[in-house]
């Protein structure tokens, strides 16, 4: 019998190998101009002709662990000889692919020692291509059966090649930035190993000084990233659990505009929302203004520091923890809340001891996100801070700032890196010891029960307000972008959306004239593209973290979430220096656009897939199996059913975040492919403030439609539990009270 | 075309299965044959479920080797072993309508859509629940969603079909008859059916032969009458229905039958290869027999409860040989709390148990302490 899956992956590695061009082409990955030249130009040839030819003779021996499979095609997987072999060709042949890749560069040796060994060369070799990356999926899927055949995973094919797939996704795409940026760190400016740098930088009062205790000095960097974090870490994470709870358990109305006005900062650019807080009190803002005419308080940079940014930031954040907070809220059986009526606990006993518990994973992870989001958020502290500097900023600074001092930004990011990791810890402790499964494989009915009176008052109290300064925030943005010059001619125009988004029929049809078209398209294509594949690889992930045992299942934990906190920024420069130069060359494309978001915001995928399948009965998956389901069908067919709140939430958040995305961005965008934030960033630079608050509000109402789309397509989970039934004529006096 | 079983034989050899340091079943050996039901019964952690969760292929064995139908499968998942899995909570996926949970195992085989829909409303038939196709699980009763587990995994065919505690989530009545339905269809369908409980009488009422586990390891095997009558150690004797285990000492063996001497009065009883000297002996409650006042050639004692529960009385009375429990079905004469009384031993019920008493009496009591 043959071994199918060996077959397939067999035949793709020879495609690979022999059909298609080994190399990247000039044209980028979507490009098929090679087609058109492919037999006569010898950059466009398959390995295999590479090697035979003799015009890259070290790509010929890869040949042979193309072959080697062949030889057990026909053997059982239980035979010991077939796991051999593969292990053999899939892992030798991966190692011999990189290392290739990785010893001769596009001139020469890529390292100086080798020129030693053996002497100069005028071998050359360009970025991986098609072929290359087949061949490697090829041998990395050969690999994981061999592991699988050993019995890794209780055997379990597709389990195993989804944890090499991710494994060698996150080592290729987070780990290798991360070693070219530590690895800087340890350098002086010149380039040269200098470690006692790094630790002069690492203790260094400018990070760690406490003298704004008791002096005027200001602090540390650290000290003030931290306070910032954790403020907005708790404060994000009790406002997402208050309009999460208003949502789901109150008859508040409006629910749905709610829902959609909690989701707004979060499609809106961070430094948007700075800019329209600078609107309302900077020194020309609406509210400085109205306060001097009426209370005669003169106008003066108040905003600017600690208070505005934690309160930018609140705007931005507080989204994310409803969106995290609400699938928790919602997945908290009813029968536990009853039980707990019914052990004659009131109402305020059963939340505190019943419902808040069992929210508390959801509302440690609010937090985690609040506060690694607090820390390596650029947009609001650049604009907001003003003396108040945080490590993210200092790292941007570091960079591109007349200091271009690559290794004091190393040093930056690993104090960041220290606090996110710290915090991250310290939750999965906290976490780690209760189970909070509460959608079981029996039949779930019931209904929740009111929340008490006094806690609807609060979350009134609070939602309310918020929402309607959410709503003046969003006004301004909206209003500023059809105002001449704000503070000074606030005459209606329509100037800015013109200058943007201006179309009009020339000779040959549609003419796109508006300066705004070409980033607007790219980041809805590229943002399009890097959306699936960020939920697709979160929830994988998270599926292999939840529901598989396997060896190193908490350093994979690890370096999944490794990316979340990482600053976007520090990633910005470690794509830069890894991906500039072959054997990956990225830089310059729409593709490292696309990988940077999706590893970007890959955790964020991961979160709400964990927090939703630790809520689903592992029974299921297992009657799932025991029934023949593979465990391919088992996750399409039971598990990702049932994870529709966390699919939602990760898509609209994967997309969402590569809109708004600026950090990481700004570093990669080339003229072919420039995004909308870093084209209106460069807009505010010059002073045109009307356009960019224009072109924000389109993003933002453009993103809405998406959300809203999306959300319908998807639609809501189905439990099957009875739906509360509501009283006739609910009173009208409790929104009042709010 | 109506559902049968293609019952196969299920073989352990020499399999342990370890999680990190903790040996969860250690050099288990033993044969199920087709068409036999039989179930492992054990306190929690005996490494019952454990056992189950390998024959499914849900866990993998770390040593040893299984077989079934005779084919080697040890190191078969779940998804290509031809086993179905009744769970303890059912695990019927919330999603999907009773139709769609029955027909799941059939559709995800790739089988014709309108085939698995016939072969799911003859499962639900089987099993009482015509009518109820388009139901949400959330929609049923506790022993409705069992019923439907069940016949989730018959319409699979399956070579053998497990059930992990199936009962443990119904009330008593309910219990009672869902296992008599289970053990009817097993019969009928003629199924290899492996059931793993905690409940003696749960293991007594549907098993043919019952396999007693305890420490990772099998005390003994054998029918529900074997166990009862003739366990091997303390630990059977009170698992398999009560036992008050006596001191006593066999003062000789002739031939087949060992003559022992029991808080003072001598009795002939089979001798289990028992020798002469101290031993233990089980005796089952209803195999002490009371009379009120005091009588030659009886062991004296007094009550000091006395529980009326309609079929039986229950009494403890405190003799020589300790605090013994008793069952008396003459209820025309029940005796008063307090009153002396003469105990004499019945024919059946009184057995000597050989060997690794102190070891079965540590277990007994480890199990005591553990909640059921």
């Amino acid at each position: 019998m043959l071994n199918r899956t060996v077959v397939l992956w067999l035949a793709v590695g020879w495609v690979g190998y022999a059909v298609l061009p080994w190399y990247a082409l000039d044209d980028g990955f979507w490009g098929f101009g090679w087609i058109a030249s492919y037999l006569g130009d010898t950059e466009h040839s398959p390995g295999l002709v590479s090697g035979l030819t003799g015009e890259r003779p070290w790509l010929a021996p890869v040949a042979l662990f193309l072959l080697m499979p062949l030889a057990v095609l026909r053997r059982p997987k239980m035979d010991p000889l077939f796991s051999t072999v593969l292990l053999a060709a899939g892992g030798f042949g991966l190692a011999y692919v990189l290392g290739q890749g990785f010893t001769v560069g596009l001139s020469g040796w890529r390292w100086d020692f080798l020129e030693g060994w053996f002497g100069a060369t005028d071998l050359q070799q360009f970025g991986m291509g098609y072929g290359a990356l087949l061949v490697c999926a090829a041998l990395l899927f050969l690999l994981s059966q061999g592991i699988a055949a050993r019995g890794a995973v209780n055997g379990d094919v597709f389990v195993v090649g989804s944890i090499a797939l991710i494994v060698a996704l996150v080592a290729t795409f987070i780990f290798f930035p991360m070693t070219q940026i530590l690895i800087s760190a340890f350098q002086d400016l010149d380039g040269n190993f200098a470690p006692e740098r790094f630790g002069e930088k690492l203790v260094s009062a400018d990070l760690w000084g406490v003298a704004c205790l008791t002096s005027s000095v200001r602090c540390g960097i650290a000290w003030n990233s931290l306070v910032l974090a954790i403020l907005v870490g708790v404060s994000t994470a009790v406002m997402g659990l208050a309009f999460a709870l208003a949502v789901t358990r109150t008859r508040i109305r409006g629910k749905k505009l709610l829902r959609v006005l909690t989701i707004l900062p979060i499609i809106t650019p961070p430094f948007v929302i700075a800019l329209a807080i600078i609107l309302l009190f900077g020194r020309s803002g609406a509210a400085s203004t109205f306060l001097e005419w009426a209370f005669g308080i003169p106008p003066s940079r108040w905003i600017y520091g600690l208070f505005g940014t934690w309160l930018s930031q609140m705007l931005a954040f507080t989204p994310i923890a409803f969106l995290v907070l609400i699938g928790v809220v919602e997945g908290v059986s009813p029968a536990m809340e009853e039980a707990s009526q019914t052990l004659r606990a009131k109402s305020w006993r059963t939340f505190m001891t019943v419902s808040l518990p069992l929210m508390r994973p959801g509302l440690a992870n609010a937090f985690l996100v609040g506060f690694i989001e607090s820390l390596a958020d650029f947009g609001n502290p650049m604009v907001l801070g003003g003396d108040f500097e945080v490590l993210s900023t200092s790292i941007f600074f570091s960079i591109v700032g007349s200091q271009n001092d690559m290794g004091r930004a190393a040093v930056l990011g690993i104090v960041l890196l220290a606090f996110t990791l710290s915090a991250f810890y310290a939750q999965r402790r906290w976490l780690g010891r209760k189970s909070y499964t509460t959608v079981t494989g029996k039949g779930d009915a019931g209904i929740h029960p009111e929340l008490p009176k006094g806690l609807v008052r609060l979350i009134y109290g609070t939602t309310v307000p918020w929402a309607v300064f959410t709503f003046v925030i969003y006004a301004m943005i909206m209003f500023g972008g059809f105002v001449k010059l704000w503070g000074y001619d606030h005459s209606f125009t329509l100037q800015h959306y013109i200058d943007a988004f201006d179309v009009s029929w020339g000779q040959h049809g549609i003419v796109w004239a508006g300066a705004a078209w070409n980033s607007f398209s790219t980041t809805l294509i590229i943002s399009a593209i890097a959306a699936p594949l960020t939920a697709g690889v979160g929830l994988l992930t998270a599926y292999l973290l939840v529901r598989q045992r396997f060896r190193g299942r908490d350093t994979f934990e690890f370096g999944t979430m490794l990316s979340f906190a990482i600053p976007g920024t520090v990633i910005g420069v470690s794509y830069i220096l890894a991906f500039n130069v072959p054997p990956i060359e990225l830089t310059g494309t729409g593709a490292i656009l696309v990988i940077c978001f999706v590893f970007r915001n890959m955790p964020v995928g991961v979160r709400a897939g964990i927090a939703s399948m630790s809520q689903i009965d592992q029974s299921l998956d297992e009657s799932s199996l025991t029934l023949g389901a593979s465990s391919f069908t088992t996750l399409r067919r039971v598990v990702l059913p049932l994870l529709r709140p966390a699919i939602v939430a990760a898509l609209v958040f994967s997309f969402v975040r590569a809109v708004t995305a600026i950090s990481a961005v700004i570093f990669l965008v080339s003229a072919r492919y420039d995004m909308a934030t870093s084209y209106i960033i460069g807009r505010v630079e010059n002073g045109d403030y009307g356009l960019a608050i224009a072109y924000s509000s389109v993003l933002i109402v453009v993103m809405v439609v998406v959300i809203l789309g999306v959300q319908v397509a998807v639609g809501e989970r189905k439990l099957g539990r009875r739906g509360t039934i509501k009283p006739a004529g609910a009173p009208a006096m409790e929104v009042g009270i709010a | 075309m109506t559902l049968k079983g293609k019952a196969a034989s299920v073989e352990f050899r020499n399999v342990t299965k370890a999680f990190g340091p903790v040996v969860a079943v250690r050099d288990l050996t033993f044969t199920i044959e087709a068409g036999e039901l039989i179930t492992f019964l054990g306190p929690s952690g005996c490494g019952k479920t454990t056992t189950l969760r390998m024959i499914a292929g849900l866990e993998l064995a770390t040593s040893g080797q299984i077989f079934i139908g005779g084919d080697e499968v040890t190191r078969l998942p779940a998804t290509d072993r031809d086993v179905a899995m009744v769970f303890q909570s059912y695990a019927l996926f919330p999603h999907m309508t009773v139709a769609e949970n029955v027909a799941y195992g059939l559709t995800v085989g790739g089988g014709p859509k309108a085939e698995a829909r016939a072969r799911a409303r003859e499962g639900l038939h089987l099993v009482g629940l015509d009518g109820f196709e388009e139901r949400m699980p959330s929609e049923l009763s506790g022993g409705q969603q069992q019923r439907v587990a069940v016949a989730r995994a018959l319409v699979l065919e399956p070579q053998v079909l497990l059930f992990d505690e199936p009962l443990s989530n119904l009330d008593a009545k309910l219990r009672r008859r869902m296992r008599e339905e289970i053990r009817d269809l097993q019969r009928s369908l003629g199924l290899t059916a492996v059931y793993v409980t905690h409940d003696q009488s749960e293991a007594l009422a549907v098993s043919d032969r019952i396999v007693v586990m305890r420490n990772a390891a099998i005390a003994q095997v054998g029918s529900p009458q074997d166990l009862y009558e003739r366990p091997v150690d303390g630990f059977v004797a009170d698992f398999i229905g009560d036992a008050n285990l006596v001191e006593a000492e066999v003062v000789r063996v002739e031939g087949e039958e060992a003559v022992v001497r029991i808080g003072g009065i001598e009795t002939r009883r089979p001798g289990r290869s028992v020798a002469p000297g101290p031993a233990k002996v089980a005796i089952r409650p209803e195999a002490l027999k009371l009379s009120e006042g005091r009588e030659p050639g009886s062991i004296e004692g007094t009550v000091t409860r006395a529980v009326y529960l309609g079929s039986h009385l229950e009494y403890v009375v405190e003799c020589v040989l300790g605090e013994l429990f008793v069952i008396d079905h003459a209820m025309e004469s029940p005796i008063p709390q307090g009153a002396t009384v003469a105990i004499r031993l019945a024919r059946r019920g009184v057995n000597l148990v050989p060997g690794r008493d102190s070891e079965a009496q540590a277990a007994t009591q480890g199990i005591q302490t553990e909640p059921a």
